[in-house]
């Protein structure tokens, strides 16, 4: 018998992060394709901008964001084109779990991609682009919720799109603008922690972790509507 | 067949048959004389600003139109919230018509922010955060028309729109935020931001008959769009009906003419 509230929400978001994490982990399409289109990105980066170290080192954590913002676009169209195909969208509603649970589930699963992908990209942006990582303890900060803004835009915009059929070019246009304050945040406070600009980092913190409830909770209540009719 | 038939009769008698009416004439005609006499009194009568000079005439025109592109846009979050309760094409059908002319106005509104800055800066873009925000939200909201635009049942349209239409509106204050913290780091002159004009006199008659014009040309052409889409949605439906009926009328045909062959077989 399902659990019913809060606990019953988490039961179930477990239950669908664990079934996302799985079908990742056995069809490795994270690993062997996003994640090489994202150093793909950081390469061409460098070769549009020059490897001068200063123009590149100048532009680092923006480029560093857009690459996550992009790939982050990919982790969202695989995510939800497996839900997409054959209907399973509808057997997962008619399997009893609440939809906001659905939701989290898959937010909780591509927020954990993300940090690995975030986690390889700041090596290879130290390695190729010869950039030093400092103020780690702020870096965490804005990754964390810069992640589970761009997660919970993505899983909202994902579950919206899932039934189109010209879902891959809507979505970009759909979550891109959105996550516009994303990008300037998450930039804003890696420079501060990297140490090339001097002003307070955390307020932009603070506005990536508004962003990240706002879009959770609007998230986890439009989810039903949109498993329902969208 | 009868109840059909009596409720085809009570659709055509409740669907008006035009956009038009006597209120939205009314409201035609004041909108278009308002927006003479703002050109007469905005252009001609009233006088340069001591501080901004010339650039005060576009300023009675860009304030109306980013006002009138927010309040359309509030209107499609409380149209698609709305929609999201009651389920209703009404509110579906206002939200649609609110943000179609919201992202005009503000079309409009990067347009003769543009024009000020080719005169005060000399290049017609620079990163000014109220300019920059209105870029953000155009293009969201562009993506809402986009999924609009996507044929799909009404009540499937409806939702996939006002999901994004909560989901925009919400977003609207954090894009200011971020955007006004990142270009706060270099300040320059924005657009009406940094300068209080003084406005009296002509000038202040000006810039309130502009808000006062604008927001009655919002209303003429919101109207207008709501009908238009409800006459679309009504043609839609008629045109499925008048296609079924076809094809009915088709297959009895053809199974009239099948019987008559198999008759003459005999």
């Amino acid at each position: 018998m399902r659990t019913e509230g809060v606990r019953g929400v988490v039961a179930d978001a477990a239950l669908v992060a664990g079934k996302d994490l799985r079908l990742e982990r056995r069809s490795k399409v994270g690993l062997s394709q996003v994640l090489p289109f994202a150093l793909l990105v950081i390469l061409l980066f460098a070769f549009a901008l020059d490897p001068d170290r200063r123009v590149l080192g100048a532009a680092t954590p923006g480029l560093y964001w857009m690459v996550v913002l992009f790939s982050a676009v990919l982790a969202v169209q695989r995510s939800f084109g497996v839900e997409g195909e054959d209907d399973v969208l509808d057997a997962l509603r008619l399997s009893g779990l609440s939809a906001p649970g659905i939701f989290l589930g898959k937010v909780a699963a591509l927020m954990v991609q993300l940090l690995a992908l975030e986690f390889v990209l700041a090596i290879a942006v130290a390695v190729f682009y010869g950039t030093e990582i400092s103020g780690i303890l702020l870096l965490v900060g804005v990754t964390t919720t810069a992640t589970v803004g761009i997660a919970a835009a993505g899983g909202t915009y994902g579950g919206l799109v899932a039934r189109i059929r010209g879902r891959d070019t809507l979505l970009p246009l759909l979550l891109l603008p959105l996550l516009a304050p994303v990008l300037i945040s998450a930039t804003r406070g890696t420079e501060v922690a990297l140490g090339r600009d001097a002003g307070p980092g955390w307020p932009w913190v603070g506005l990536l972790g508004i962003f990240g409830a706002v879009y959770l909770t609007l998230g986890a209540l439009l989810f039903r509507p949109l498993l329902e009719d969208a | 067949m009868t109840t059909t038939t009596t409720q085809a009769a009570s659709d055509r008698r409740v669907a008006p048959t035009s956009t038009s009416s006597t209120a939205t004439r009314v409201l035609g005609i004041s909108s278009v004389v308002g927006l003479a006499l703002l050109v007469i009194f905005g252009v001609f009568v009233s006088p340069p600003d001591a501080e901004l000079g010339q650039t005060i005439r576009i300023l009675y025109m860009h304030v109306p139109t980013v006002s009138v592109a927010y309040l359309a846009f509030l209107i499609t979050a409380v149209g698609s919230a709305m929609y999201l309760w009651k389920r209703t094409e009404f509110w579906d059908l206002l939200a649609a018509s609110a943000a179609e002319i919201g992202v005009v106005f503000f079309g409009l509104t990067i347009l003769n922010g543009m024009l000020w800055g080719k005169i005060t800066w000399g290049v017609f873009w620079r990163w000014e955060p109220r300019l920059t925000t209105t870029a953000v939200l155009l293009l969201t909201y562009l993506g809402y028309l986009a999924v609009r635009a996507i044929p799909a049942d009404p009540r499937t349209r409806a939702t996939r729109s006002a999901a994004i239409g909560l989901l925009a509106v919400v977003n609207i204050p954090i894009v200011h935020k971020a955007v006004d913290w990142w270009r706060g780091l270099h300040q320059e002159r924005t657009i009406f931001g940094t300068t209080k004009p003084e406005i009296q006199g002509t000038q202040a008659f000006a810039a309130y008959l502009g808000l006062a014009v604008f927001l009655l040309l919002f209303a003429w052409l919101l109207i207008h769009r709501f009908r238009v889409a409800f006459l679309a949605e009504r043609a839609a439906e008629s045109g499925l009906g008048a296609a079924i009926a076809e094809r009915r009328q088709e297959a009895s045909e053809s199974s009239a003419t099948a019987v008559s062959h198999s008759e003459g077989d005999r």
